[in-house]
């Protein structure tokens, strides 16, 4: 459909299915709102299901109502493709086990009310904006959607001084990315005289004005602020160490996701000619992403502070997949995001369930000596997803890293494949330390069970990384023909 | 004939009342005369064809912005002997901002009445601007083409709403609300207590 058709209620009732998935989010969002109004703080666990089930049939919906290719819609600024399709299911699937972990956690600290799950609804809305934003207004009207529901749900323990902390500098510094990425977009905007990537791309195509390159970096450092790419990633240990535990894992999974969906879809569909500008930014982040995110983590003592820098390294990752260009990126980015997020999910799971003798819970690694003993099956679980984090075959972790070194070698950027390769080596070295405190040290508390919903979410992530290796074919398949538009 | 006169008459207005803004040494006064401005401002608007833009500066400003800053001075404790103290230790620095501020106006001024700024970019292109109103213009557009960030934006506003309450909303116990039934049901049996305490010794309560 033409960008520049005028709109009239025929095609605004033509182009309505396309956003059906966006549509059930927000109409779900107000009414939950409304029911957890008038149950009050009694319906949170109500309110939490529910957010649960709207996820994920906004996610099976994406997927029912993919079109065969890409379609635009409501005058160019939301594109339905099998991209945005494929990410929008893994982030449902991410957004709503993390979501499903909160129960018992919130309820625990008093801190279940209803509008947890209902922000953490309205985040992941901004997250489908993000992965279908099809120019630079939708671009930032969903960044901006996801990012202030998420400053909220880090300050969401607002009697903790240090969740507070962690709401104030996820804030600052989230405003200071935004303003960044519209600076980048009125410049984009000024000198290409469009917001449509299309557009974009057909006027950079043609004459590339310094203007517009100006403008693209701008916009490509305030992208990397949001999915913590190094040197934008300052924010990231401090807001995951503080934020409540269950707010850090949505923040670990389904944003990373989105925010390295729209990188790509930044770099390919709207600076496609452009290639040889971003492609320098892109690999100077990936490696300084790789490399601090890497290195910091070797002293950190706490869990979350060091899945903070695995979550940079790992978006390291990411971008090395990105840089691998339209033809051989997309489909690499998609599976090693959707492999991460889910592993990351897991993690948390994991750390949710930590807790001393005390019931206090616990987040230091010298806490976990021991855990083999007092809880066999959770620190079989941790051992497993810290392997596929890893990369160690046969977990679907390896299969992750797999692809995105076999498209560095597909789009001769095989000096990133080695970078690559010795991240994971030195990560691997903070991983096994934290299985090698769980399984090998002294046992200094006992660790109590856990809530049902916790195991549940544990056992399902454990399950479907274990499902994933076995059918890691077919999320690859499914990923070549999501990536396939992009040539 | 009139309507340059009103120009003349609400330019006057707005440039002395914002002059009053920053002169005013009572604050309340200060946003008065921010208001005025802003009523004048609009007026100016409406002679330019922009009456939108008119109608958002009342609303918007004057509704709401300017009311706002009206509590907040109220509800503020001032000491007007302090806030004149420091009024000469910052005049250079805010004369020099000032200058340079002015410098600038002159210099695009004389671009403007040199013709070097392009028609084109004079004669801004609005779309079928002899058509329709530009409020008709400006919702055409937001309510057809931009409908879906339109909505967006709405959603946006949603989330901060709900974010502001879920941080800063707290039901406290132990706060003495009104209870309209108890206060009509009240007997005299219950409330008033006959006591004959003899001189000098009060009685206890």
């Amino acid at each position: 459909m033409a960008i520049n058709q005028t709109m009239t209620a025929e095609l605004f009732f033509q182009q309505v299915p396309y956003i059906l998935p966006e549509i059930t989010l927000a109409a779900g969002a107000l009414i939950i709102m409304l029911i957890g109004a008038f149950m009050g703080d009694k319906g949170a666990r109500l309110v939490t299901w529910l957010c649960v089930a709207t996820m994920l049939a906004a996610g099976a919906m994406a997927v029912l109502h993919m079109p065969p290719e890409q379609v635009v819609v409501f005058s160019g600024s939301y594109a339905a493709d099998g991209f945005s399709a494929y990410a929008k299911l893994i982030i449902a699937l991410t957004a709503s086990s993390a979501l499903l972990l909160s129960i018992d956690f919130l309820a625990e600290k008093k801190l279940d009310k209803p509008e947890f799950p209902v922000l953490a609804l309205l985040a992941t809305l901004g997250m489908f904006i993000m992965v279908s934003a099809h120019d630079l207004i939708a671009l930032y009207v969903g960044v901006e959607m996801q990012s202030l529901a998420l400053y909220v749900l880090a300050a969401y323990a607002r009697d903790d001084a240090k969740s507070s902390e962690a709401g104030l500098k996820y804030f600052v510094l989230g405003a200071l990315s935004s303003g960044l990425l519209l600076y980048g977009c009125s410049l984009v905007y000024g000198f290409t005289g469009s917001v449509n990537f299309d557009v974009i791309a057909a006027q950079v195509a043609g004459e590339r004005s310094i203007g517009v390159v100006f403008g693209l970096v701008f916009i490509l450092c305030g992208l990397a602020f949001k999915m913590s790419a190094a040197p934008f990633h300052m924010w990231t240990p401090d807001v995951y160490e503080g934020s409540p535990t269950v707010s850090t894992a949505f923040f670990a999974s389904a944003p990373k996701v989105a925010a390295s969906v729209l990188f790509a879809r930044v770099c390919f569909e709207a600076f496609g000619p452009l290639q040889k500008d971003w492609l320098g930014i892109v690999i100077i982040m990936a490696v300084l992403s790789m490399a601090i995110g890497a290195l910091f983590a070797l002293q950190q003592t706490n869990v979350k502070r060091l899945l903070a820098y695995s979550s940079i390294a790992n978006m390291g990752y990411a971008l090395v997949a990105i840089a691998c260009g339209p033809e051989f990126g997309p489909k690499a980015l998609l599976v090693f995001v959707s492999i991460y997020a889910i592993t990351s999910v897991g993690l948390f799971g994991v750390v949710l369930s930590l807790r001393n003798a005390e019931g206090e819970r616990v987040e230091t690694i010298s806490a976990l000596s021991g855990l083999s003993r007092s809880n066999p099956l959770l620190a079989s679980a941790l051992t497993m997803l810290l392997f596929s984090v890893m990369g160690i075959p046969p977990l679907a972790g390896f299969f992750g890293k797999w692809e995105v070194i076999l498209a560095t070698s597909a789009s001769g950027l095989l000096p990133m494949a080695i970078v690559l390769i010795l991240a994971s080596v030195v990560s691997a070295f903070y991983y096994l330390r934290i299985i090698k405190t769980v399984w090998f040290d002294e046992p200094r508390i006992a660790m109590v069970p856990v809530g049902a919903s916790t195991t549940l979410t544990l056992t399902g992530a454990t399950f479907v990384l274990a499902a994933l290796t076995l059918v890691i074919g077919l999320v690859g398949s499914a990923a070549s023909i999501a990536g396939a538009g992009f040539h | 004939m009139i309507a340059v006169a009103a120009f003349y008459i609400l330019s006057a207005i707005a440039i002395a009342s914002a002059f009053m803004v920053v002169v005013a040494r009572n604050p309340v006064h200060s946003v008065l005369f921010l208001i005025l401005t802003f009523f004048t401002s609009a007026g100016l608007f409406v002679l330019l064809g922009a009456e939108f833009l008119a109608m958002l500066l009342i609303v918007v400003y004057v509704g709401a912005v300017a009311v706002l800053f009206l509590f907040v001075v109220m509800m503020l404790d001032i000491d007007f002997a302090e806030l004149k103290a420091g009024f000469f230790t910052y005049l250079p620095f805010g004369g020099l901002i000032a200058l340079i501020l002015f410098g600038q106006f002159v210099m695009v001024g004389g671009a403007w009445i040199e013709k070097s700024v392009s028609a084109e970019a004079i004669a801004a292109p609005t779309p079928a601007a002899a058509a329709v109103t530009n409020a008709e213009a400006i919702g055409r557009i937001l309510y057809t083409d931009y409908i879906f960030l339109f909505q967006s934006a709405g959603i946006i506003l949603f989330i901060a709403m709900v974010g502001a309450i879920a941080l800063t909303l707290r039901h406290r116990d132990g706060i003495r609300r009104q209870n309209v039934t108890a206060q009509v049901g009240r007997t005299r049996a219950g409330g008033v207590e006959m006591t004959d305490p003899k001189p000098g010794e009060g009685v206890v309560l």
